[in-house]
């Protein structure tokens, strides 16, 4: 090894303010598009989301009776990966904990799924108490669908692979069973600010 | 299959496949575990700007392989292939 | 098929940037000399690796523009907009650089003489890079073939002046034209994107059985093969190398 490319730094040269952006990444201005699979193209009448919990009880709503729930408008910073951050970025969407309010779980894990098989999974408590939303605008206009439109889970304090796109719902576990990501060597939590990117960081 | 510009063709990832297996191998023939449909290698479809490289039956999109680059070396997790060809090679 | 080109394990080889030439205002091509190399047939990438002080990599697939010729690899490089490797090689690579590659690489978008006819190929933008090098090893081999080209202008348009020789070296070549941005004054070729008029009318029909090449751009390698199809072209004769999100 040790072989260097004079002269070659890579793409990471706009250093931030570093309370602002997690070690190891850099700020992009692009929103990059990251896809383990073709874009499902997802009509909203087609569309629903859903609540399973660990009794299999199902809570499902469709697009119209998605969009009668309260919405709330967020910026947020997200953090990829593969170590792009992206700084106030604005997204619409319901609160998690608008959808979790009438469902009666003492489930502490959920795996999230999606349109495509796509699938990743989150301690329960990271996506109450203000953290996660399921979106479907991003800077004022519907998400578009190869950034997971109509809706994807929207979950900014964790990496960005946990903000599943195409989301088509939850499930609650009892037991944390990991996602696809996870499931190769990913970080099972996936906190950026610990720079847990693979499992055992 | 949906229409997108973001895939590539296995060819994109033969250079993993040749480490992997010690030989050529986008001319190979792959099967399919879920379908069966058989392709060569250089003609399955490929997602490589994810976390890590996806490689997909293009006549079905299962998953036949994935690889992850960790910082110990790159994982390799064979999926969906029910069986690859390695012509002229005795078993 | 030349053995020693698709056998045998890969390795990280360093190589020496002999020149670097200006295609197009936004591509350049490097030559580059390969100490260890095993050959290479047409259609063939490498990969190159970036490795920066603090060990940071990134790495990228390029096709083979060459011809086989012993040691000598020429890569032609189109300039993305902050793209990561491509930006290295155009604004900081000099000659007596060294570089790290491993390749040749592919089996399955392959061309060479001994494969026979007839060969149908079909590039837009830096698409082109690997079906040059099968243009370029047609020589004296009488093997028909048929190139249909796509740039977004006459500036943008790759081995230009080359492209416009090989047809009158090699009579059995025919090459067709398609600027789809803009076209100089008394252009004769096409001016709109690829579609399945155009198809029909420059390439070899699916009675004909040709060997079909389609490179460039993901979303034109996508629809060049999808009309290839519908013209009844089975898709087994239809190889493609898709290069990634637009571009070209
Ligand atoms: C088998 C194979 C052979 C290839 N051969 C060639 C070749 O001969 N010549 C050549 O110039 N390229 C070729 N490519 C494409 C090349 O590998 C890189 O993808 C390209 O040079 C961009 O890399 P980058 O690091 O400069 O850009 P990145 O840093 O990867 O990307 C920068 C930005 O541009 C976008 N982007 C990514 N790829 C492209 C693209 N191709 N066009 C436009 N925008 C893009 C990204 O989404 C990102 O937003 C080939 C690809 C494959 C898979
Ligand atoms: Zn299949």
């Amino acid at each position: 090894m040790t072989f260097v490319s004079r002269g070659f730094k890579g793409r990471r040269q706009v250093e931030a303010a570093a309370d602002r952006v997690p070690p190891g990444q850099y700020v992009t201005d692009d929103f990059p598009v990251l896809s383990a699979g073709p874009t499902p193209l997802i009509l909203t009448e087609n569309w629903r989301f859903t609540l399973i919990t660990e009794a299999n009880e199902e809570l499902t709503w469709n697009w119209d009776e998605f969009q009668q729930l309260p919405h709330e408008q967020v910026t947020v910073d997200i953090h990829c990966v593969t170590k792009w951050s992206k700084l106030d970025t604005r997204w619409e969407g319901v609160s998690l904990d608008t959808l979790l309010a009438g469902v009666k779980t003492s489930a502490r894990f959920a795996l999230a799924y999606s349109h495509g098989g796509y699938t990743t999974n989150l301690p329960l408590a990271d996506l109450t108490g203000g953290k996660a939303w399921v979106a479907f605008n991003y800077e004022g206009a519907p998400l578009r669908p190869e950034h997971g439109g109509p809706a994807r889970l929207l979950v900014p304090h964790l990496y960005f692979w946990k903000s599943a796109k195409w989301v088509q719902g939850l499930r609650l576990m009892d037991q944390e069973s990991p996602g696809f990501w996870e499931s190769y060597g990913y970080h099972i939590y996936g906190d950026p600010w610990k720079e847990q990117r693979y499992a055992g960081d | 299959m949906i229409d997108d510009d973001r895939h590539l063709d296995g060819n994109a990832i033969g250079g993993l496949l040749q480490v992997l297996f010690g030989r050529e191998m986008t001319h190979e023939l792959g099967c399919c575990g879920n379908c069966g449909a058989v392709n060569p290698l250089g003609a399955t479809v490929v997602y490589v700007d994810a976390p890590g490289s996806v490689i997909r039956c293009p006549a079905c999109g299962s998953v036949l392989l994935v690889a992850v680059a960790l910082p110990t070396g790159v994982r390799v997790s064979i999926e969906s292939l029910r069986w690859i060809d390695l012509a002229e090679i005795g078993a | 098929m030349e053995r020693t080109a698709v056998r045998g394990r890969l390795s990280w080889l360093l190589a020496d940037v002999v020149e670097l030439i200006p295609e197009t205002p936004r591509v350049k091509s490097i030559r580059l000399r390969v100490p260890g190399w095993t050959g290479h047939l047409p259609g063939q990438h490498v990969d190159l690796r970036l490795t920066a002080e603090d060990g940071y990599q990134a790495q990228r697939s390029y096709s083979i523009a060459n011809p086989p010729e012993g040691e000598n690899v020429t890569i032609t490089v189109e300039l993305v907009d902050n793209g990561e490797v491509s930006s290295y090689v155009h604004e900081e690579l000099r000659v007596g650089d060294r570089i790290e590659l491993r390749g040749p690489i592919g089996g399955y978008f392959v061309w060479e003489p001994a494969r026979g006819g007839p060969l149908q190929l079909v590039g837009g933008g830096s698409g082109l890079v690997p079906l040059m090098a099968m243009a370029r090893s047609l020589g004296g081999a009488a093997v028909p073939a048929r190139m249909l080209v796509s740039a977004r202008t006459q500036e943008d348009l790759i081995y230009r002046q080359e492209l416009s020789r090989l047809p009158t070296e090699i009579p059995d070549l025919r090459v067709d034209y398609t600027l789809t941005r803009s076209q100089p004054d008394g252009w004769k070729g096409y001016a709109r994107r690829v579609d399945r008029a155009m198809l029909g009318e420059t390439t070899f029909d699916s009675g004909q059985n040709p060997q079909i090449f389609v490179c460039g751009p993901t979303g034109f390698v996508e629809s060049v093969a999808t009309i290839l199809r519908e013209l009844g072209h089975p898709p087994e004769r239809i190889r493609t190398e898709r290069f990634g999100p637009t571009g070209g």
